[in-house]
């Protein structure tokens, strides 16, 4: 379960993946639902919490929370961009029962790392906060969203990442959808970039087996089929939104139509087994042609369904991502459109302000 | 001869948890993002490693409990380490 505990952060990435109409303050959950909701969730059978934002340390109350969730039997997951905690947070954080951190970097060279998170000096923090993390003893994954700016540093990011003392990292690329959906002209790398990086990770692999462990995660658009759906709709994955609005997946509010409910009227359990959003894409029912009578229904689930309304204008079609749907022309004209768009539209500020040069 | 060495400590890495799944039944080994179903070897296996003991006494220490065969014992929990050592939940 992804809990998203506030919209709040100090950053602005381009390729952020929350709703461009933000929960306010005023409007989130207090920290006594939050509570009740962890337990709602352990006891359904949810196994890891991941604490999310915004910025999760921008909730006064973060300490509380980690202490509820793990008092509930939940594996806890920070995912932070390292701003906002110093080391003497970390370590209430840490005796509260946090298992994990999962710190973002935006790149290894630091003028672009702060040009593309629109603060400035905001690496070096994150360097600093790694070190604390390490010193606290809790183990660390550094996460990375890939686009052309830095699809070519990978090897560097996985060495900074090590050098971090990071036992994960994940490289994934940027999902086009919210904000990356807006940016995704200036983010996309090119077909040879993806390539190169393919070769690479394998590379890469093969020389840091031992010290740090890679997950990547490919470019859907470069894929012949779409990715699984967070392995099925409604299967295994709930998010919370700042305010309690329950939804399948983090993207699903870009859906219309689509009932959700609030935690706030009903139990977790309920809105799992009952709530019409749920019920919507969960299976194979919803499903029509190609994927209806397609082999791999079960595999990928028709893929994405916010990317399929997206490019489609049907959230029911296959994912166009995928080589059999009618509509996958589209993908492969944007993959193959050679942009040399370079601004970026960042989350919360004027595009003017975009280039602090 | 044993993946592990004998005299190495095997413990959970920080951030991975053995835990009893109080919905499905069983038990898991929780890392994050990910989730290995542990089967009652395993479960016994990394109950005994703290860190403490040596994997030689641990390899005795199951022999005994059910009274197997050593070196039976020793390739598995040998080559359960080392799988998990690879994916860095395990520290020798
Ligand atoms: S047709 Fe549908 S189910 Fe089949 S591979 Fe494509 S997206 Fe997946
Ligand atoms: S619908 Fe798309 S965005 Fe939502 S979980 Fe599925 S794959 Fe992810």
């Amino acid at each position: 379960m992804l809990a998203e505990l506030t919209h709040r952060c100090p950053l602005a990435c381009p390729y952020c993946s929350n709703p461009l109409d933000l929960d306010k303050r005023e409007e989130e959950l207090d920290t006594e639902t939050w509570l009740r909701v962890f337990q709602e969730a352990a006891a359904l059978g949810v196994l890891h919490l991941h604490l999310s934002g915004g910025e999760p340390a921008s909730r006064r109350d973060l300490e509380d929370l980690i202490a509820g969730a793990a008092q509930a039997g939940l594996y806890t997951n920070l995912i932070t961009s390292g701003i906002g905690i110093d080391r003497a947070r970390l370590d209430r954080l840490a005796s509260a029962g946090l298992d994990h951190v999962q710190l973002s970097i935006q790149d290894t060279d630091e003028d672009e790392a702060d040009r593309v998170s629109g603060y400035s000096g905001s690496h070096r923090r994150k360097r600093a906060f790694a070190d604390a993390v390490n010193q606290v003893g809790l183990p660390l994954t550094i996460n990375v969203v890939l686009h052309r700016g830095n699809i070519a540093r990978m090897r560097d990011l996985t060495a900074e990442a090590i050098e971090l003392g990071a036992r994960r990292i994940e490289l994934a690329h940027t999902q086009y959808y919210g904000w990356g959906l807006t940016n995704r002209a200036a983010l996309m790398p090119s077909r040879d970039a993806v390539e190169e990086a393919r070769r690479t990770v394998a590379g890469l692999r093969e020389e840091t087996a031992g010290s740090i462990v890679i997950d990547y995660v490919l470019p859907d658009y470069f894929a012949r089929y779409p990715k699984p759906c967070v392995n099925g709709w409604g299967r295994q994955s709930l998010n919370v939104t700042p305010r309690g609005r329950v939804l399948p997946c983090h993207a699903a509010e870009s859906i219309p139509g689509l009932d959700f409910w609030n935690v706030a009227d009903h139990s977790i359990a309920d809105i799992w087994r009952d709530s019409p959003s749920f019920s919507a894409f969960r299976g194979t029912d919803w499903m029509q042609e190609p994927c209806r009578s397609c082999a791999r229904k079960d595999i990928d689930f028709g893929g994405c369904r916010c990317q399929a309304l997206a490019l489609t204008g049907d959230p029911r079609n296959a994912d166009p991502v995928c080589v059999l749907s009618p509509h996958h022309e589209t993908v492969a004209a944007l993959v193959e459109q050679s942009s040399t768009e370079q601004g970026f539209v960042m989350r919360g500020r004027s595009p003017a302000k975009a280039h602090p040069s | 001869m044993s993946a592990v060495p004998a005299d190495a400590r095997p413990r959970l890495a920080r951030g991975v948890k053995l835990a009893e799944d109080r919905v499905r039944g069983g038990w898991n080994v929780l890392a994050p993002e990910r989730v290995l179903k542990a089967n009652a070897t395993t479960v016994e296996i990394l109950k005994l490693c703290d860190g403490e003991r040596t994997f030689h006494e641990i390899v005795d220490e199951l022999a005994a409990r059910f009274s197997a065969d050593p070196v039976r014992i020793e390739t598995d929990a040998g080559a359960l380490l080392a799988d998990l050592r690879a994916k860095r939940m395990v520290e020798l």
